[in-house]
């Protein structure tokens, strides 16, 4: 049996009395890409919002369960949130860069985790901006506002800002959504680059994407996992009746 | 030239009873439009007249009374009433701008820790507690906070340090009480509009709450941070009563904070009442007026300057 890099058992989301999530348990293999999709509205981000403790920031939101990466229990009171959230990294749906240069956003994080070394960060933002294919576009203004950059631009910033901590996981939620095609295109050619490393986690609403950049499928709705599979399983024959409906568009 | 009849039929008719009744709508917005350009002209006017009022007499004392700009601006001996009247306004700006500038250092600490507290910290008891009662500090007439000040902090500054406990330091103390509201309140906005996204991603890279503070909330809102301190310094500077309450008003350069001093705004107060109109007396209070005035203006550009870096 293969290990997996991350695994969560039976993780409850509760918001104050309401139940967002409701017993999900998932494996994560290292160097995969697992797209989790769902209607809106079936806590596919509440669940990778617990994976890196995320929904502490959120005052009555309570999460439940196991969550395993590196042999330890990260969903339990003592952990580091500090260290782990080094360990699992995260990709908004907005680009939101900080209010600095392209050298500063990069290297914001390996700062917080104490580099600070000049030759050494240089080394660092320079191969995160490789990785994240934006080197060329931005070799000669690297100390300009990250907030100049196209939106497209933005977003693989922000993904190369989560790689500068060398994270296990990244996870993704909805990347390209706000995107043009082009840009769209670009970060799925990233991910897919990115997946030699890194687990990835993605959440997506856009079927064709999922296809396309993912190994595994996870199909959310009202707040439970009704499929898991491989996705070429999931999006040619799904078990599920309610999996089949809703890629093929006849839902709700 | 003849229309289409059935095709043209509505718009005809609409047009016929267009010359006839006008639409309401239309009236609607020129009522809008006519009121909203009075209140701008009532506006401009007052500003304008208050402009050039103030600037007419206030150059007054350099045309007719003969004295120059580097005499008042730069001399160290006021009186006005002397056989050769002396116009040195020096110890007065040296007075304002060193109260205000130690109430915005007092308070912009202070003011950006309190907004720090109840939008970052405790969101829940900040807005229920906390900003209530700094609204009310707001809501203290100047006069009261002088006399807080003549009563409290006047005797605890003579008991501690030197001195008669009025002065600059005492002014700039009750100044700093009187500008925390404006400092905090605009902070507090500016952080509570700080987009959650940035914080998340903040904390998404390991930050501690601090961490995320301190290099990513604090230097994002810095500007309008900012703001708030220079629309504070500005009211500190024009404050007149609370200060001529403490400050012991003797018109020199006090050689310790805890020494009678004036400011621009103690010496209009106090003197103006006691000058005849027209008199160079009087002129000169103007100018020290102008001198306010054209201070008020920078405060504007800064304020201006420091919005537009706001919205880079
Ligand atoms: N901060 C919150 N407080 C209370 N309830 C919340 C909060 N965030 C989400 N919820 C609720 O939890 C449920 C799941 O929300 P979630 O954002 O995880 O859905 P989603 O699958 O990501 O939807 P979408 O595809 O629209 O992004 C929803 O019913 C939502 O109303
Ligand atoms: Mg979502």
């Amino acid at each position: 049996m293969e290990t997996q890099s991350l695994t969560a058992k039976n993780i409850h989301v509760h918001y104050g009395e309401k139940e967002a999530i409701k017993g999900v348990s998932l494996d994560f293999a290292p160097r995969e890409v697992t797209a989790l999709i769902g209607p809106s509205g079936c806590g596919k981000s509440t669940f990778l919002r617990s994976l890196n403790r995320m929904n502490d920031t959120i005052d009555n939101a309570r999460v439940t369960g196991e969550i395993w990466i590196d042999g330890e229990n990260i969903n339990e009171p003592g952990v580091d949130v500090v260290l782990l959230r080094q360990k699992i990294g995260m990709v908004w749906q907005r680009p939101n860069p900080f209010h600095k240069s392209i050298y500063e956003n990069i290297a914001f994080g390996p700062r917080y985790h104490g580099i600070k070394n000049k030759k050494q960060l240089d080394h660092i933002v320079e191969d995160c901006l490789r990785k994240a294919a934006l080197w060329d576009e931005t070799k000669d203004r690297l100390h300009n506002s990250a907030l100049a950059l196209s939106g497209g631009q933005q977003q693989r910033l922000c993904i190369a800002r989560s790689i500068a901590v060398k994270p296990k996981v990244i996870l993704m939620d909805e990347p390209a959504s706000a995107l043009d095609p082009v840009s769209t295109a670009k970060v799925e050619e990233l991910i897919s680059e990115l997946k030699q490393d890194y687990t990835i986690v993605i959440v997506t609403h856009n079927m064709h994407q999922a296809a396309r950049v993912s190994d595994k499928t996870a199909f959310f709705y009202m707040g439970k996992v009704v499929e898991y599979d491989r996705t070429e399983k999931i999006f040619t024959n799904p078990s599920e009746k309610a999996t089949d409906d809703y890629i093929s568009g006849r839902f709700g | 030239m003849e229309r289409p009849a059935v095709k043209d039929n509505h718009m005809e008719q609409q047009g016929n009873r267009a010359r006839k009744v006008v639409k309401p709508h239309v009236v609607e917005e020129w009522v809008g439009k006519v009121y909203t350009a009075i209140c701008i002209l009532v506006l401009v006017v007052t500003i304008g007249a208050i402009v050039y009022f103030v600037s007419s007499r206030g150059l007054t004392t350099f045309i007719k009374d003969g004295v120059s700009l580097s005499g008042l601006l730069g001399g160290l001996k006021w009186d006005p009433e002397a056989d050769i009247p002396l116009y040195g306004a020096l110890p007065f700006i040296f007075g304002s701008f060193s109260t205000s500038l130690l109430a915005a250092l007092i308070a912009a600490p202070l003011g950006v820790c309190a907004a720090v507290f109840m939008t970052q910290i405790m969101p829940g008891i900040g807005k229920r507690i906390l900003q209530p009662v700094i609204e009310l500090l707001a809501g203290i007439p100047s006069v009261v906070f002088g006399f807080v000040g003549l009563s409290v902090i006047v005797p605890a500054l003579r008991s501690i340090f030197p001195g008669q406990g009025i002065g600059i330091a005492a002014g700039a103390i009750v100044l700093s009480l009187m500008i925390l509201p404006t400092i905090t309140t605009i902070a507090t906005d500016a952080l509570a509009g700080l987009s959650a996204g940035l914080k998340e991603g903040s904390y998404a890279l390991g930050a501690t709450r601090w961490q995320t503070i301190y290099r990513i909330v604090i230097p994002t809102t810095l500007p309008a941070l900012l703001t708030g301190v220079v629309l504070g310094m500005s009211r500190a500077f024009g404050e007149a009563l609370a200060v001529q309450m403490v400050i012991g008003n003797s018109p020199h350069i006090p050689h310790s904070l805890f020494e009678s001093a004036s400011t621009l705004t103690s010496v209009i107060t106090l003197d103006m009442g006691n000058t005849v109109m027209g008199s160079a007396h009087n002129n000169a209070l103007w100018s020290l007026a102008l001198i306010l005035l054209a201070m008020t203006f920078v405060f504007v550009f800064v304020v201006r300057f420091l919005e537009r870096r706001k919205n880079r």
